[in-house]
């Protein structure tokens, strides 16, 4: 919700509610529906998947049957077999966003300063960002997978031109994974940061002129600082499903480029290994919270969270 | 063992809650089209419809007509018998639609479906939990047709509460073109011509007894951790070098299209269906190639089963005695191309589809048969070990 609110332009002035609205009781009924959903759909998931991840399997027990217990070895344990996953996971993540910021900031300046007066072009270029989204994210990484094939006119062209050595290859490779990441979530940087850059006063850029700023300046020490909360708002989208993805190394990667989603996917569904599933999960879960929490205190928009 | 992919996972999800609510897939859609997700959730929990029998199969697991609507030989059986049936294709998944039921199953209850058809290790699961009924043989007069090899295995002797629907190979494939002279044994794979270009099943049951092979050792004897360890490391010590690319489920299929994999461990009804799909004219080469190894390869089997609670058992006696007559068996063999495992279905064979009865995918002589036998069977404790340290070693580095 609060992210909604970058969306829309970084929260400055939904703060100030009227105090009269709060005291009449009808925001119990705009909350609610929201409310129950998040407990239903949220709260009891979490509760469950941290039961579960205390259960213990007992010697000869039918492979799924689990008998609760406060085993909290199991994660000492997850953690122990899985780090690896675990960093990989977060380091792609990390690379996927900075990435995605890179190409999805100049894009989204492009659609919301430069083609501002050019309605049907903005209007174009928006389709565009959102189209991918009018087809499945796994076909379309499956589409990748054909495209990057080693038999391919893709990689036959960058082994022409010595980019790949002789024997190399796209597929199954660590890059492939990060640029199917970046690809699969680069909306959702673009998207808050256009968001954000659309309400840009050009009058403050007229003024960073007039006091003897360079462009480059002028966008370090105004435009940039102003889009903060997009910029925040996108690297979260991105980082967030990034470091918990799954689909795009399954897809794309092999063994050495296994996530941490992959390892829980396959303990739960091979294995039916819940109680290592779920600590992962939660280890996932936390190392996210911290790292966001670290992360908007830093950058100076706690009113994001 | 066939998984095939349903692209949009929150859509298969849905309708795999659907099906255990004992929804047909189509009626799944037709409630979400016309009462919207409300009614499909009052659905939840119902039992399935009230047919003679219910089966629950995996897609494309049964002949259809030219038109695809309609099952023939399953619509001969309603004829004759007079008895209903519901048809449903809810497997998708064995380890799926095992968690799907397994609530029910364990409690003794209606699980919506009279007879399901599940894969060897998941079968020898549900037998050694009591899950499934004791069926009547002598009622299956036809059944005295089922092939040798799977006449019998560990966890169900005597073939009393599992009996096979249909079979496949585990054994070696190749792409034609980048591998003109085929491959003989298993250990072909390590040639380094092929480095990066291997691809080998993350089903440890398929991939690692044919390393077992490889050193001598029969994977249907009584095998330990001492020969599990060694065959593991010699399939890890590929995985490190490079050699083999990565390890996947039925995508390998689509790998070795593309060209990303040449060399692969594979189940014989895939080579022989991603054949026909990859021609363009009949008469056309082959793409893939197939073959057991040398030193030996496994079958595998689906087997029709009774699930505790069902009332139908006589019904589902029945319908296995029809679809164990060797002319049913070769029409439903000649659509979905896996191995029969009725003795006779090549000579009816004749009638039905001439072109098939010498294509060793779909007969394979018994010279290949001798060579694939089941993989032995797992307690839990065994099952849980080695799947987890075969993950662990290999798809997780």
């Amino acid at each position: 919700m609060s992210l909604l609110a970058g969306l829309g332009g970084g929260g400055a002035g939904t703060a100030a509610a009227p105090k009269t609205q709060a005291r009449s009781g009808h925001h119990w009924w705009l909350v609610g529906p929201g409310l129950v959903y998040l407990v239903l759909f949220f709260v009891l998931p979490v509760g469950v998947m941290l039961v579960t991840s205390l259960y213990v399997r007992q010697t000869g027990a039918e492979v799924g049957d689990y008998t609760p217990a406060l085993h909290w070895q199991n994660y000492g344990v997850a953690l122990e077999s899985f780090w690896r996953q675990l960093v990989r996971s977060l380091g792609f993540a990390g690379v996927a966003t900075l990435v995605a910021l890179a190409i999805g900031y100049p894009m989204a300046y492009a659609i919301a300063v430069r083609a501002r007066h050019r309605k049907l072009l903005q209007g174009l270029l928006l389709v565009l960002v959102i189209a991918p989204f009018f087809t499945s994210f796994i076909l379309r990484t499956i589409a990748w997978k054909q495209i990057l094939a080693d038999d391919a006119p893709v990689v036959h062209l960058l082994k022409a031109v010595h980019v790949l050595p002789p024997d190399g290859r796209l597929t199954a490779t660590s890059f492939v994974v990060v640029c199917g990441l970046v690809y699969n979530f680069l909306p959702f940087m673009v998207l808050p940061i256009y968001a954000n850059l659309e309400r840009l006063d050009p009058r403050m850029l007229e003024a960073g002129a007039d006091l003897y700023a360079s462009p480059f300046t002028t966008f370090r020490k105004v435009t940039f600082p102003l889009s903060m909360p997009g910029v925040v708002s996108g690297t979260l989208l991105v980082f967030i499903p990034a470091s918990g993805d799954y689909v795009n190394s399954s897809l794309l990667g092999n063994p050495d480029t296994v996530m941490i989603g992959q390892v829980v996917d396959q303990r739960f569904t091979k294995l039916l290994d819940y109680p290592t599933a779920a600590s992962l999960s939660a280890i996932l879960m936390v190392i996210i919270l911290a790292l966001v929490i670290t992360y908007v205190r830093r950058s100076g928009t706690e009113e994001l969270l | 063992m066939r998984q095939r992919p349903i692209p949009e996972p929150v859509l298969r999800d849905l309708a795999e809650r659907a099906a255990a609510a004992g929804l047909s897939r189509r009626s799944f859609l037709g409630l979400l089209g016309a009462a919207g997700g409300a009614a499909a959730l009052a659905a939840c929990g119902k039992g399935s419809t009230t047919a003679d029998i219910r089966w629950g199969n995996w897609p494309l697991y049964l002949d259809v007509d030219d038109a695809g609507n309609t099952h023939p030989t399953l619509d001969r059986f309603v004829d004759t018998s007079g008895l209903s049936v519901d048809y449903m294709e809810d497997v998708e998944d064995c380890d799926d639609f095992f968690a799907k039921v397994r609530g029910r199953l364990a409690k003794g209850r209606d699980i919506g479906y009279d007879v399901v058809t599940l894969t060897d290790w998941m079968a020898e699961r549900w037998v050694r939990q009591g899950y499934t009924q004791k069926m009547d043989r002598a009622a299956m007069p036809n059944t005295k047709n089922l092939m040798k090899s799977l006449a019998s295995a560990d966890y169900d002797k005597d073939r009393s509460h599992t009996v096979p629907w249909q079979a496949g190979l585990s054994g070696i494939a190749w792409r034609w073109d980048k591998v003109p002279g085929g491959l003989k044994d298993f250990n072909d794979l390590w040639d380094p011509k092929y480095k990066g270009h291997v691809e080998v099943l993350t089903e440890f049951t398929s991939t690692l007894a044919l390393a077992l092979w490889a050193n001598g050792v029969d994977p249907s004897s009584e095998w330990g951790d001492d020969e599990f360890s060694t065959a593991l490391e010699d399939i890890a010590k590929q995985r490190r070098s490079g050699q083999i690319r990565s390890l996947k489920g039925n995508s390998i299929m689509e790998d070795m299209v593309t060209g990303d994999a040449w060399v692969t461990v594979a189940y014989s009804g895939d080579i022989f269906q991603k054949n026909q799909e990859e021609k363009k004219n009949p008469k056309d080469p082959d793409l893939l190639g197939f073959a057991v190894p040398e030193s030996g390869g496994v079958i595998w089997a689906d087997h029709f089963m009774v699930p505790k609670a069902s009332t139908a058992l006589e019904n589902v006696q029945k319908l296995i005695d029809f679809y164990y007559d060797p002319v049913v068996a070769a029409e439903v063999a000649a659509y979905v191309n896996y191995i029969t495992p009725v003795v006779g279905a090549r000579e009816a064979m004749e009638k039905v589809a001439p072109e098939l009865v010498d294509d060793p995918l779909i007969f394979p002589d018994e010279e290949i048969l001798a060579k694939c036998p089941l993989v032995r069977g797992f307690s839990a404790d065994e099952y849980v070990d080695y799947t987890d340290r075969f993950l662990a070693e290999l798809t997780s580095t």
